[in-house]
């Protein structure tokens, strides 16, 4: 458990959790450093640097790296004779090797590559301080500083070129066949985007104004969001501190392409000595090459469309396990015995060596499940026994739904909300509505008769009789009963609420940064949780409790356990906020969403990301896993809902019908009926059952990860269900499988 | 910072239509002049890089406030959003506290500049003032089960009275005044819908709106449309009290058909189309055979509140096909059919009353020598209709100024109505068609019909003509009636005599019915009057030979009625009329044990006092 220090975490500690192994590591660095908002030194250092050095310094870093070229390859006599003639200090070598052995013994080697290694090995030139002796392993990382270095020289071909190169390119993958044409057209949108951004670095802005005007209309349409911020950008002094130029200078855009169709352009390349497009697909561009029929345009566009292309075939290839823990067995009492049940529910100790169905059902140990105590998990409480079996009870009553058994949906609609509806929960139980407003405020409203009850003073505490049975009634103060409670202490709009399982807590996240914890029995703050230093988008409780997860701007997603007020885990990987997040059931997984356009899902044992699902063609709003664990539902801002199957990694189904962004997603109790909520003031309800049941997925798109989506929207659609102008921001499941769906009303 | 503000409103409207215009720019000009404000002198060049960088940062801004519009789940992006986004990028937000409610950007009278409207507010004023308004209502959570299983029940959740709002002061307490005067203490009575079983409320609903629209003082602007609209449930709709047969629902059609005729006149100029639309929702009214007879009542009263224009245009051309529904109602004989016979007789009454109406008018436009000279020789009015339009029904009282308008709304607006191909019918035409359906009693009613004092009795002599000389070689109708008989009857004769009737019913229809007319007698079925199956693909039959046993009804069940019809026995013989498919069965006139004085006294409220 490496427990990381929140808040100002340094990058070494951020490195030590060792998010992903390999370039994630890169990625965790810049998450840290992305703060791009405020210009902060650490992100001009780190990405800037090398590239904004200019003139001199420039020369130097360059005979530098043929020193250590030629060092390298024991040319000692070329290494004394380029020293003297350069006027350079015998020891500048020497520095420059020492330095660049830090990360590597810090023991992440692997987890830094070119540009960090290049940043430092910069750093160090201008400031030449004096160190050790280099270890002889350094030489060998130093390889890629080299070609970094001096690519950056070899990309500055002429401007006016930039064009020729690009349209040749495109004419030639508009006249390969067809089948390889599909796949070598996922090339174009990198390319443009480097060869603007390297225009526009190397200062000729009108050549990367015409470059921009003359190709930006041949782009896919749903890259429409990137290619607007970066047509704004014009001038080399913009391109610091841009986040969205960040994503593309620190990450390698992710393409999939057969081998065939990369041994064409390989071949094309070098026949045209084209070493400006060549260079760029080396150094920016990740190519995962594959055996086998290169895919078709459907299948690629299904995947395509994040910031930085698809996800590596071997990101997904982790073992998940998406079964569902073993309930704890816990007596139930007899169905038909209701009175007698509900006068047992006082006292739990009488037991009945009955079990009901339900939980013999979860008794057989799912293969796909993790060992129970994989992560530590609260033990249950006597009231979350009786909650268990409430629950279980009130599911033998539930209703099956299905193609022929609809759903009742009961609206919930916010009146008079003027200061602005951004977030709903209701508890599992349906007892509860929360409300986050943008005017700072959490309101609390209690959705049966039963009235809000603050506990007691604690003056008042002392009086009572703490021996009688009823002491938890007694706790509470009469006096204060009321239908709604407002819960004052953010200082900014709230984005995310969630209920404790148990009804005791309310977290809340805010603009302000922050994470509250807030008890239900006293109606006051509890923790504030810092660590996000930017707007937090959301928030959940684990099911089971004490752990919850938190996502924003910064990038990052962070694990919390509610009596530490410092993150346990730090997930970092996305490229741009993180905007949703969801525990999985079984509490060992959790998923993000982000504005980057993917989906992560990461492991909370160990902090590692398991799967990257692309596919979204804009940022996700809402997740929701299946009540099996199996599948996870994902809806955006395209207006798409996109099913996932998580063992397999793989996109299962595309439900297109919305028209505007989904802000909401539940499956139903038995996982039969998918609903999605969205702000065209719809709800939708959708076979789910039906779109897992005809999924099957053979061992070669298993292994491939090459999927064939057929268009069956339509099909699975069961319903489009009008609210009165408004827009759907949550949807709840009641245990007996009502639809309670929650908004405010947009006057 | 007017200048700030109104480049960033600039900036956000030009990323919505980026295709247009790329981004908006900021001027060196204006930089410059910003500059100059500070007091610092700035360069051409400094200017010109200043510029730039300001278009990128507020690009750059404008961008990154998106995200707290999304994640606030809004699709309006507010000055509140913006003020984030640079807070967070560590700049002073410029543009002060944003308002909900969008500002409306102003233009300066000179060059292209826009501002937001800045007025001054009296403090003094502010602190001292005595009507505090209240805060706003207490945020609230309501449910209500949108939909059952799946299934319909689609009811406004969070129905706020929004309208009401936006009044002003004095009109708030007149609403206020209103509302209380009318629904009492009970405030749930919003809607009509909802008081569709209390003709008492309905009633004074009715008065209410009858004295909205004569206040003088009042400007009732875009609200005529939702007053005609609930005057129109009022005629049209089968209201729940209708179920009743002793409410009468009568009366208040009506009445709410006079004030929609009043509100019309009045107020019609204010909403432009309005003749059209409230034409076109009464004939469909009228079309629709699946609708009650009261409704069908409403349509007809309506009509003829409007007009003899309107019922020329609308009743009129449809009054075959909607005959013979009629004809079905009034010749069910079933005990259980005795209610809606009721009804039909109303109806057929209320269409008697318009068509006669519609006749002397025409009679009377015709022989009104001075104003219109026309060739009423030839007995066509189709070039009198043409040029004479305006005036054509002006009602006395009513001001020539809203006939003006209203009659160039009829023809304004009559592209792409259903009645456009509707040719003007000769009055002799029409008058023989009309006495096909209503056979003696409309005769009785033209020659002694009240109200009509002063048009000379020109009109009938000169119709009574033409009328003979088309007529003269037909049989006589009367025989044939009187006596019991089997015809053989070619069904598409109608068409085939060269009847001026521009739309007969389909010949196979017809027969149809007939067959289901017995059937329904057998099965003595329900109470709704058309039901639908019965026009379901009327098309396909070949037009055959149908039996049909002419001048049944004049069996000894309706000895009663011949009394009625003699008493008032015509003057003008109708002779001359050939033999028709509908007159056979037709039923005289059926008001079987009703009193005459209640005929009457519907029969004058149908009239206009205008």
């Amino acid at each position: 458990m490496a427990a990381v220090q929140g808040g100002m975490v340094d990058e070494k500690e951020e490195v030590d959790i060792k998010t992903e192994p390999q370039s994630d590591g890169l990625m965790n660095t810049n998450a840290t450093d992305g703060r791009q908002l405020s210009p902060s030194p650490s992100s001009s250092s780190s990405a800037g640097s090398t590239k904004s050095a200019a003139g001199a310094p420039e020369d130097q870093q360059t005979l530098l790296a043929v020193l250590q070229f030629l060092r390298k390859n024991k040319l000692t006599e070329s290494v004394e004779i380029l020293r003297r003639e350069a006027g350079l200090p015998e020891d500048a070598l020497d520095t420059k090797g020492a330095d660049c052995s830090a990360p590597s013994s810090g023991g992440t080697a692997g987890g830094v590559d070119g540009l960090d290694a290049g940043s430092l090995l910069s750093r160090v030139a201008v400031s030449s301080s004096a160190g050790t002796p280099a270890p002889t392993k350094a030489v060998a990382d130093d390889q890629p500083d080299v070609s970094v270095v001096l690519s950056a020289y070899s990309q500055q071909g002429d401007p006016a070129l930039y064009k020729v190169y690009y349209s040749d390119l495109k004419k030639f993958i508009e006249s390969v066949l067809d089948c390889h044409r599909a796949e070598l057209s996922q090339v174009f949108y990198p390319l443009f985007v480097h060869m603007y951004l390297e225009l526009v670095y190397n200062n000729h802005e009108s050549e990367a104004k015409a470059f921009f005007e003359k190709f930006s209309g041949d782009q896919e349409c749903y890259y429409e969001d990137d290619l607007r911020v970066l047509s704004s950008l014009t001038k080399k002094e913009h391109m610091r501190g841009n986040e969205t130029l960040l994503d593309f200078r620190t990450s390698k855009f992710v393409l999939r392409i057969s081998r065939d169709s990369y041994q064409l352009l390989k071949r094309h390349l070098q026949e045209r000595q084209n070493n400006q497009i060549w260079n760029i697909i080396q150094e920016h561009l990740y190519i995962d090459i594959f055996d086998g029929m290169p895919r078709s345009k459907s299948q690629i566009d299904a995947m395509s469309g994040s910031l930085a292309g698809e996800a590596k075939r071997e990101a997904n290839k982790a073992k998940v396990y998406y079964g569902l823990l073993k309930e704890p067995e816990i007596e139930v009492p007899l169905d038909d015995e209701d009175e007698e049940a509900e006068n047992e529910e006082g006292k739990p100790k009488k037991k009945k060596p009955k079990k009901d169905s339900m939980g013999s059902k979860s008794k057989k140990q799912d293969p796909n499940a993790p060992l129970q105590n994989r992560i530590p998990l609260p033990e249950l409480k006597d009231s979350d026994k009786l909650d268990k079996i409430m629950y279980m009870k009130e599911s033998t009553k539930r209703i099956r739904l299905g193609r022929e058994n609809l759903p009742s949906i009961c609206f919930y609609t916010f009146l008079n909300a003027y200061q602005g509806l951004t977030a709903v929960d209701f508890t599992d139980d349906s007892s509860l509505i929360a409300g986050g407003f943008a005017d700072s405020t959490v309101r609390v409203w209690s959705v049966t008769p039963k009235k809000l009850r603050k506990v007691k003073s604690a003056a008042d505490l002392n009086l009572i009789d703490k021996e009688s049975d009823d002491v938890l009634e007694r706790i509470m103060d009469e006096k204060t009963a009321s239908e709604s409670k407002i819960l004052y202490g953010h200082s900014g709009p709230v984005y995310g609420i969630s209920f404790s399982p148990d009804r005791n807590y309310l977290l809340s996240c805010s603009e302000d940064g922050t994470v509250r914890l807030w008890s239900l029995l006293t109606f006051t703050c509890l923790v504030g949780y810092k660590g996000h230093n930017y707007p937090v988008w959301d928030t959940q409780f684990s099911p089971y409790g004490y752990y919850f997860v938190s996502g924003g701007h910064d990038r990052v997603a962070r694990l919390w356990a509610t009596d530490h007020y410092q993150p346990l885990r730090i997930f970092a990987g996305h490229l741009a906020d993180v905007t949703c997040t969801r525990f999985h059931p079984n509490s060992n997984y959790v998923v993000t969403g982000s504005s980057d356009r993917t989906i992560r899902l990461w492991d909370v044992l160990t902090g590692n990301c398991v799967r990257i699902f692309t596919g979204h063609k804009g940022p996700i709003h809402t997740l929701a896993f299946s009540p099996n664990g199996k599948f996870l539902a994902s809806g955006a801002t395209d207006g798409r809902v996109l099913l996932w199957d998580i063992g397999h990694g793989l996109m299962v189904s595309e439900l297109k019908g919305h028209t505007d962004t989904v802000y909401a997603l539940r499956f139903s109790r038995d996982g039969e009926i998918l609903a999605s909520g969205s702000m065209d003031n719809t709800v939708r309800l959708w076979d789910a059952a039906k779109a897992f049941d005809d999924l099957e997925t053979d061992d070669f798109t298993a292994a491939t990860g090459h999927i064939h989506l057929q268009d069956n929207s339509q099909e699975l659609l069961l319903g489009t269900y009008m609210s009165k102008s408004t827009p759907v921001v949550h949807l709840h499941f009641t245990r007996r499988n009502l639809l309670l769906a929650a908004g405010s009303y947009a006057a | 910072m007017g200048f700030g503000v109104s480049s960033f409103a600039a900036l956000t409207a030009t990323m919505a239509e980026r295709e247009e215009r790329r981004f908006a720019q900021v001027s060196r000009e204006s930089v410059a002049l910003m500059a100059e404000s500070a007091g610092v002198e700035l360069g051409e060049e400094m200017a010109a890089v200043l510029a730039e960088d300001v278009c990128y940062r507020l690009r750059e801004a404008a961008q990154s406030c998106s995200q707290f519009m999304k994640h606030a789940k809004r699709k309006k992006l507010t000055v509140e959003d913006f003020n984030r986004a640079l807070r967070w990028s560590n700049v002073e937000a410029v543009c002060g506290y944003g308002a909900q409610d969008a500002l409306p950007f102003r233009s300066g009278k000179e060059g292209e500049l826009f501002f937001v409207e800045d007025r001054e507010i009296n403090l003094i004023e502010l602190a001292l003032a005595t009507n505090i308004p209240k805060g706003c209502a207490e945020t609230m959570v309501r449910v209500n089960v949108a939909y059952l299983d799946g299934k319909g029940g689609v009811e406004l959740q969070g129905a706020v009275p929004t309208a009401v709002q936006s009044l002003s002061d004095d009109l708030l307490k007149y609403y206020q005044q209103i509302t209380r005067a009318i629904l009492g203490d009970d405030p749930h009575l919003m809607k009509v819908k909802s008081v569709s079983h209390d003709l008492e409320q309905l009633n004074r609903l009715l008065h209410m709106v009858r004295s909205l629209v004569q206040n003088p003082y009042l400007y009732l602007g875009s609200y005529v449309r939702s007053l005609v609209s609930s005057v129109m449930y009022c005629i049209l709709e089968p209201l729940a009290a209708s179920i009743n047969p002793l409410n009468d629902h009568w009366t208040l059609r009506d009445y709410a058909a006079l004030l929609l005729s009043n509100i019309f006149w009045t107020h019609g100029d204010l909403v432009s189309g309005l003749y059209h639309q409230i034409l076109l929702s009464l004939q469909k009214v009228l079309s629709d055979p699946v609708r009650p007879l009261c409704s069908h009542y409403g349509a007809v009263v309506g009509l003829h509140a409007l007009g003899w224009k309107a019922v020329e245009k609308v009743l009129f051309p449809h009054l075959p096909a909607y005959w013979a529904n009629l004809q079905a109602v009034l010749d069910d004989y079933s005990v259980s059919n005795a209610q809606v016979k009721a009804d039909g007789h109303k109806v057929y009454g209320a269409i008697l009353v318009a068509v006669e109406r519609l006749l002397k008018m025409k009679a009377l436009s015709l022989s009104h020598p001075g104003e219109w000279c026309f060739n009423a020789q030839t007995g066509s009015l189709a070039a009198a209709v043409g040029y004479s339009s305006p005036g054509l029904s002006p009602p006395p009282e009513s001001l020539s100024e809203a006939a003006f308008g209203i009659a160039s709304h009829l023809q304004a607006g009559s592209g792409g109505c259903p009645w456009e191909e509707w040719a003007p019918v000769s009055l002799p035409a029409m008058y023989l068609e009309l006495y096909s359906f209503f056979g003696d009693s409309l005769a009785v009613r033209f020659s002694t019909g009240p109200g009509l004092d002063s048009p000379p009795y020109c009109p009938s002599a000169l119709l009574r003509e033409p009328k003979k000389e088309a007529l003269g070689q037909g049989s006589n109708s009367d025989t044939a009636r009187k006596m019991p008989q089997l015809t053989a009857n070619l069904s598409i004769s109608p068409r085939r005599d060269g009847s001026p009737r521009t739309d007969p019913p389909p010949p196979s229809l017809r027969s149809r019915y007939s067959s289901s007319r017995s059937a329904q007698r057998l099965t003595g079925l329900p109470r709704d009057v058309f039901p639908k199956a019965r026009f379901a693909s009327p098309q396909n039959g070949p037009p055959s030979f149908s039996f049909v046993i002419g001048g049944r009804q004049m069996g000894q069940r309706c000895q009663g009625r011949r009394p009625f019809q003699t008493v008032f026995a015509p003057t003008p013989p109708p002779a001359a009329v050939p033999p028709r498919a509908y007159a056979h069965k037709l039923p005289v006139i059926g008001r079987v044990g009703k009193p005459v004085r209640r005929w009457t006294c519907s029969h004058y409220s149908l009239l206009l006092p205008l």
